[in-house]
């Protein structure tokens, strides 16, 4: 037992619905959603208390569909900045155990407290860090500890709320095969559908299937799904500083309203486009790809991608790539709802070019000479002092100030 | 159900130590009574659950009767009774 690690899964019970109802005790106990605004084409619930949940509201759900399941609803909008400050103190609480305090998105963290022996065993501390996170801070966690991050993400979501599950190394066949592989971390709804075909419905069934024809179906991925469902999955927790390098720079929105011709969603990629320029500037690295992410109206979303012959970091070339793939691969069978932009495969902007033949970079060299003085422009003057001429006018992009969340990555090995 | 307290912010006399410690001295509410905090019992971060919200918990003795003083991003509150007038 020495080598086994303790790894605790944190996960705020429905975060945002639960920091709205310790904020005004008059709600509690009653059915709370805290929804995006209607106007702004962000109307859907974005997290509900237990009451409305058993009233069958989902995350996700259209407001008027969640007021019409369950009629005394209580609409809350959302205030990130209190949850953004109640995720860091509870992060501040994490951190009394252990520096390895890995967050994913807003409200779960992993904890790795194997070194942490002066405050007891894993499910020592998690029970310590149960207590405190209700007395200080007024909210619930659920905690799964485990010997690895992904049966210690599963146990998290056994007991809720206020509860600790712990899966050790001899109990985990009986309690973790059973449950449907689509609740394995990074099976998602096309995952879950190809193992499916094959057959294979609960994580005991990936656990038994071999390697190698995960592997075929999956790729890499199948292999590493693999070692998840067999609890040898070794990947780390992070230390809290840890930042992740920069994998690709990008920016999207959902319009105001539906985008009806190529030539709206041409103007918002340019627009987008003039941000992802930025950024890539100020991390100094170029793009040797781009990535398109579209949603239609009726809220399906495709994404593309393609390389580049050249490296870059111009917002016309980003935007030009990005509506040559949209152009090619996109079927406009439903209005445009909402476009994402990306520079992938990123490079350091100093290291060595390797230049085509069939580009003419003289022009290109010019036009980055040209971009450098927008650049400058704008920042000396702001960032509406100079702009391409066919972006005057309505955008169908919502005015700035929209908040900015890290979403959930990729684990570490 | 009306809620049977309120938050409500007050004016505080702060002591600031040399290690930064803070011991609140007295607290003035809007109407501009002012209570002396006799003595200062404990310090520590918790939930303010009859009103809602969180932050450093003082809890004070005032006119012999202990009670809790909140501070939460510089301000600072106490939780109100309310009077059904």
């Amino acid at each position: 037992m020495a080598n086994t690690r303790a790894i605790l899964h944190s996960d705020m019970n429905s975060f945002y619905a639960s920091v709205e109802m310790m904020l005004n005790p008059a709600l509690k106990g009653k059915p709370v959603a805290v929804c995006g605004s209607t106007e702004e084409r962000h109307g859907i619930v974005l997290a509900k208390s237990d009451l409305a949940k058993k009233a069958g509201v989902k995350t996700g759900m259209v407001n008027w569909e969640a007021r019409r399941l369950c009629p005394g609803l209580i609409v809350v909008p959302p205030q990130y900045d209190q949850y953004l400050k109640y995720s860091k103190l509870a992060h501040d609480i994490y951190q009394r155990y252990t520096n390895l305090v890995e967050p994913f998105g807003m409200d779960e963290c992993w904890l790795d407290v194997t070194g942490s022996g002066v405050y007891g065993s894993g499910m020592e501390i998690a029970q310590a860090i149960r207590q405190t996170t209700k007395d200080e801070l007024g909210l619930t966690v659920s905690i799964g500890v485990s010997f690895n991050k992904i049966f210690a993400k599963l146990g998290s979501d056994m007991k809720k709320p206020d509860a600790i599950t712990e899966i050790r190394e001899h109990d985990f066949k009986e309690r973790i095969w059973p449950l449907d592989a689509s609740e394995l971390l990074y099976v998602g709804r096309a995952t879950d559908a190809k193992l499916a075909k094959y057959g294979i419905r609960t994580i005991g069934d990936l656990a038994n299937t071999s390697p190698d024809t995960l592997r075929y179906m999956l790729g890499v991925n199948g292999l590493k799904l693999w070692h998840y469902a067999n609890g040898t999955d070794t990947s780390r927790v992070m230390p809290y500083d840890y930042v992740s390098p920069v994998k690709s720079v990008g920016h999207g929105v959902t319009c105001t309203a539906d985008l009806l011709t190529p030539e709206e969603v041409y103007r918002v990629m340019l627009e987008l486009s003039q941000d992802v320029g930025h950024r890539l500037r100020v991390h100094e690295l170029m793009a040797c790809g781009v990535q398109i992410y579209i949603r239609s109206n009726d809220l399906y979303g495709c994404q593309f991608q393609c390389k580049l012959p050249f490296r870059t970091q111009l917002p016309h070339e980003i935007a030009n790539a990005g509506f040559k793939l949209f152009t090619e691969k996109y079927k406009w069978n439903d209005h445009v709802r909402a476009v994402t932009i990306r520079g992938i495969d990123l490079v350091p902007k100093k290291e060595a070019e390797q230049l085509s033949m069939f580009v003419d970079t003289q022009k290109r060299d010019r036009r980055a000479r040209l971009e450098d003085a927008i650049e400058d422009i704008r920042r000396r003057f702001g960032k509406h002092a100079l702009t391409y001429g066919c972006l005057m006018g309505d955008l169908k992009i919502p005015d700035d100030g929209r908040h900015i969340v890290t979403m959930p990555g990729l684990m570490y090995q | 159900m009306e809620p049977q307290f309120h938050k409500v912010v007050v004016k505080v006399l702060v002591s600031i130590a040399a290690d930064r410690t803070k011991t609140p001295l007295s607290l003035t509410f809007e109407d501009g009574k002012e209570y002396v905090i006799d003595r200062v019992r404990g310090r520590q971060r918790a939930a303010a659950t009859k009103v809602g919200g969180t932050g450093i918990r003082y809890t004070i003795i005032v006119g012999g009767r202990q009670t809790y003083l909140f501070e939460d991003e510089d301000e600072w509150f106490v939780e109100a009774k309310n009077l059904h007038v």
